[in-house]
């Protein structure tokens, strides 16, 4: 397969996934707004820090407000991580790739595409209900992207590194999101545990759709410390770091033919080295470490993994 | 919704012999449309519309800015033509490509045709489209011209002429396939009854033409489509027909020359590529031999596709024919070479290079088409009867100072197709350009791309211009 295409289509599902996320931040907060106590201050700016652009959104918007954040987050062309632009980066990488993605999945981008675009000119973005719709929309055809694509396309090397960019980004969210209960400021230190404590928990496993697989799971309890657990380390949770970083793994080693547990490209190395720490770490061991610190330094090491798939498959320097 | 308020006009139309008398083998279409509401084919029409739009049949436009996506406007009334007709043109077509084909393998070769003196020679070292570094090619199977697009209309008294071949990357063909896909849904019923050419199989036709290219001992070869990349104009082109063929759409920086074959970078290291379909003009596939500023096409590809390590279609060098002026000796080649009458007419042409059609021209600069004879989509054109005296002035001065550079033809009268304006039927101009693929055997893809022109009364058809399309019928025996 041509590296530019794989390249393309790794970063078209990237952008897919991130698009959802986004989503899925703006839209926890807003739920969390509708139950918090009035009187409480709304916390936006925490939202724009897990992004990792919060200097970006300074220099251009200043305060951290509802629509400001929103306005950012959703449909301001100009930052590139915004939802309208993840669309646009999405709808050019499969646009250059049509030949190779089956015509469904290019139609289900181009009408994502369209429909955010749609959205985001009519100005109808302004009141809660339809903010709250348009982020069910987005979530949903992301959905049904990937869908689309596990049921029309062949599952070959192009379908991996498909996977490999949509579990990536999935992971480095899914711990995203865990952060910001980091930087969400409770009033003060006896409402730890308290009743708002723990609607935020369940706001948090909610944007990750984990709240009634994490019920299910046996514990019942919404406790700090098991929410993290089944965020970073469940084995069968989709949206779990450990499941993606296993998944993406796998698909990693279909493409290169070798075994799991052997290695010969660096990106290999790199990843299967993250999925052994996973497979071997307790939540104890985190709390040890502290969940920001352990969530921060796996983050650079995702980063790292994405650097080194570049470097092995889709770098194009000329050849001497 | 009807058709008796039709006014076919002064004109050629395609569907109508008169006002309110349909051509025998429209009758069933025309029927089908009488029947509905006017509602009704208001719906149609927008359904055939947004089916493309999500489909996402679209052409680049570079004028605003950064190369904006536009749908290419499609009407629903298609253009018929019977099987005789077909089978006229489709012979002379077939001549037509041969006495081509037979021309540019001449040229770049033993110049019997100059020597003889059919053709004024310095009118080709003259044109732009004659490339020193092919001559002595031999291209697999002596063919030159595997995909041609050539464009035809017809004038008042129904007569087709042949308006230009485009013999280095003719585009429209993608519209062809997805019209037809639209169409078929559009008008289930009149596809059912009447027996109508089908059009689906020209992807295999191309691939087939291609493979053939292949050296005979490769039993696997690697065929590529070459793109200039998603900005260029005919983008949504090029990946279709790379979908429809089941090959790799690559761009220049996909490629590599090395160990003396084209290769392109995979995942998995090099890999050789056999043949190349390329959507690139000639003077920008090696920057090495052409425009050393081009950074689209592949350095060193030259001198792999002499060494015969490489093929390519169509070949380079055919835009020799695409020259307006070269044009003009077509029939002369026909007779040439095959020593046939032509089957097909041009549209008379006037040379400005030989001064006494530089003189007839300039007199009469207000009823002639004036055409560059390098550019295409309907760049660099005078039409005379639209025209004003400035603009008549400037033209007659840079066709006194560059005289080879020019043509010009009479306007001619194109004939005209029914098209949906909001609640009634109009006439609109069209042309017609039917695609060729030489390969074996000479294959025509029955019927071909018909545009239209939607602002009223206007000629010009081009997609760059504001034109449209419609599907085109060729109906069997």
């Amino acid at each position: 397969m041509l590296s530019r295409v794989a390249d393309s289509i790794y970063w078209l599902n990237r952008y897919v996934e991130r698009a959802e996320n986004v989503a899925r931040f703006v839209d926890v907060n807003l739920n969390l707004l509708l139950d918090s106590p009035t009187g409480m201050a709304q916390q936006w700016e925490p939202i724009v820090l897990t992004t990792g652009d919060l200097p970006v959104f300074k220099e251009r918007y200043g305060t951290a407000t509802a629509d400001n954040v929103i306005q950012f987050l959703t449909v301001d062309g100009d930052y590139p991580n915004s939802i309208l632009s993840c669309l646009r980066a999405a709808r050019e990488n499969a646009r250059s790739v049509r030949e190779v993605i089956s015509s469904e999945m290019w139609q289900q981008v181009n009408s994502f595409y369209l429909m955010v675009t749609e959205a985001a000119q009519s100005g109808t973005l302004r009141d809660l209900s339809s903010l709250l719709r348009f982020f069910e929309e987005v979530k949903m055809a992301s959905h049904l992207f990937a869908g689309v694509m596990n049921a029309t396309m062949t599952h070959n090397e192009g379908w991996h590194f498909g996977q490999i960019g949509r579990l990536l980004e999935r992971a480095d969210k899914t711990a995203r999101i865990l952060d910001v209960k980091y930087f969400i400021l409770l009033p003060s230190v006896k409402d730890v545990g308290s009743t708002l404590d723990e609607l935020q928990w369940i706001a948090l496993l909610k944007s990750a759709s984990a709240y009634e697989m994490y019920r299910k799971r046996g514990l019942h309890r919404i406790t700090p410390m098991d929410v993290a657990e089944f965020l970073i380390l469940e084995q069968e949770f989709p949206r779990s770091i450990r499941f993606c970083v296993m998944q993406a793994e796998r698909s990693l080693h279909q493409i290169t033919g070798t075994r799991i547990g052997t290695w010969q490209t660096p990106v290999e190395r790199a990843l299967g080295r993250l999925r052994t720490d996973l497979d071997y770490l307790t939540i104890e061991d985190i709390f040890e470490k502290g969940l920001h610190e352990f969530l921060d330094d796996l983050q650079s090491r995702m980063n790292e993994v994405g650097k080194k798939t570049f470097e092995t498959f889709f770098a194009l320097e000329a050849v001497s | 919704m009807q058709f008796n308020d039709y006014e076919p006009g002064d004109f050629y139309d395609e569907l109508f012999v008169a006002r309110g008398q349909p051509r025998p083998e429209a009758v069933p279409l025309i029927d089908r449309i009488n029947s509905l509401s006017v509602e009704e084919v208001q719906r149609r029409q927008q359904a055939a519309q947004i089916a493309l739009f999500k489909m996402g049949v679209t052409f680049n436009v570079y004028s605003d800015g950064q190369g904006t996506e536009r749908i290419f406007p499609f009407d629903i009334i298609p253009r018929i033509v019977s099987a005789q007709e077909w089978e006229t043109l489709e012979q002379g077509l077939k001549q037509r490509i041969y006495a081509l084909n037979l021309f540019i393998g001449d040229v770049y070769g033993e110049q019997k045709i100059l020597r003889d003196s059919v053709i004024p020679a310095e009118l080709i070292f003259s044109a732009t489209g004659f490339l020193k570094p092919c001559i002595g090619l031999e291209p697999p199977g002596g063919i030159w011209c595997h995909i041609t697009g050539t464009d035809l209309v017809r004038d008042r008294d129904g007569r087709w002429y042949v308006l230009e071949d485009n013999l280095r990357c003719p585009s429209g063909v993608s519209y062809v396939l997805e019209n037809r896909r639209v169409m078929k849904s559009t008008f289930p019923l009149v596809f059912n009854t009447m027996a109508i050419q089908p059009v689906e199989d020209y992807s295999s036709h191309l691939l087939e033409t291609l493979l053939n290219l292949a050296p005979e001992h490769l039993s696997d070869p690697t065929v590529v489509v070459l793109t200039p990349g998603i900005y260029n104009s005919a983008y949504f082109e090029h990946s279709f027909l790379a979908q429809q063929m089941g090959v790799e759409l690559v761009e220049g920086r996909d490629l590599v020359v090395q160990d003396g074959y084209l290769q392109m970078r995979t995942t998995k290291g090099l890999q050789r590529v056999d043949v190349v379909y390329r959507r690139i003009d000639d003077d920008f596939i090696d920057p090495l031999a052409f425009r050393a500023d081009s950074l689209l096409g592949v350095p060193g590809l030259m001198d792999v596709y002499r060494s015969g390590r490489v093929a390519i279609a169509n070949a380079l060098g055919t835009g020799v024919a695409d020259d307006k002026v070269i044009y003009s000796y077509v029939p002369q080649m026909i007779r040439y070479y095959l020593n046939e009458e032509p089957i097909l007419s041009n549209v008379p042409t006037y040379l400005c290079w030989e001064p006494q059609q530089q003189k007839h021209v300039l007199a009469n600069l207000d009823s002639l088409v004036v055409k560059a004879a390098n550019e295409s989509g309907g760049y660099g054109m005078l039409v005379g009867p639209h025209a004003t005296q400035q603009q008549r002035e400037e033209f007659a001065e840079r066709i006194k100072a560059t005289p080879r550079n020019y043509i010009a033809q009479p306007t001619l009268c194109l004939s005209r197709v029914p098209t949906l304006f909001e609640n009634h039927f109009e006439g609109c101009h069209v042309d017609l350009r039917p695609y060729i693929l030489y390969g074996k055997q000479i294959y025509i893809n029955p019927g071909g791309l018909t545009r239209v022109a939607l602002r009223k009364g206007s000629l010009v058809v081009n997609s760059s211009q504001g034109g449209g399309s419609k599907d085109t019928w060729v109906v069997c025996k």
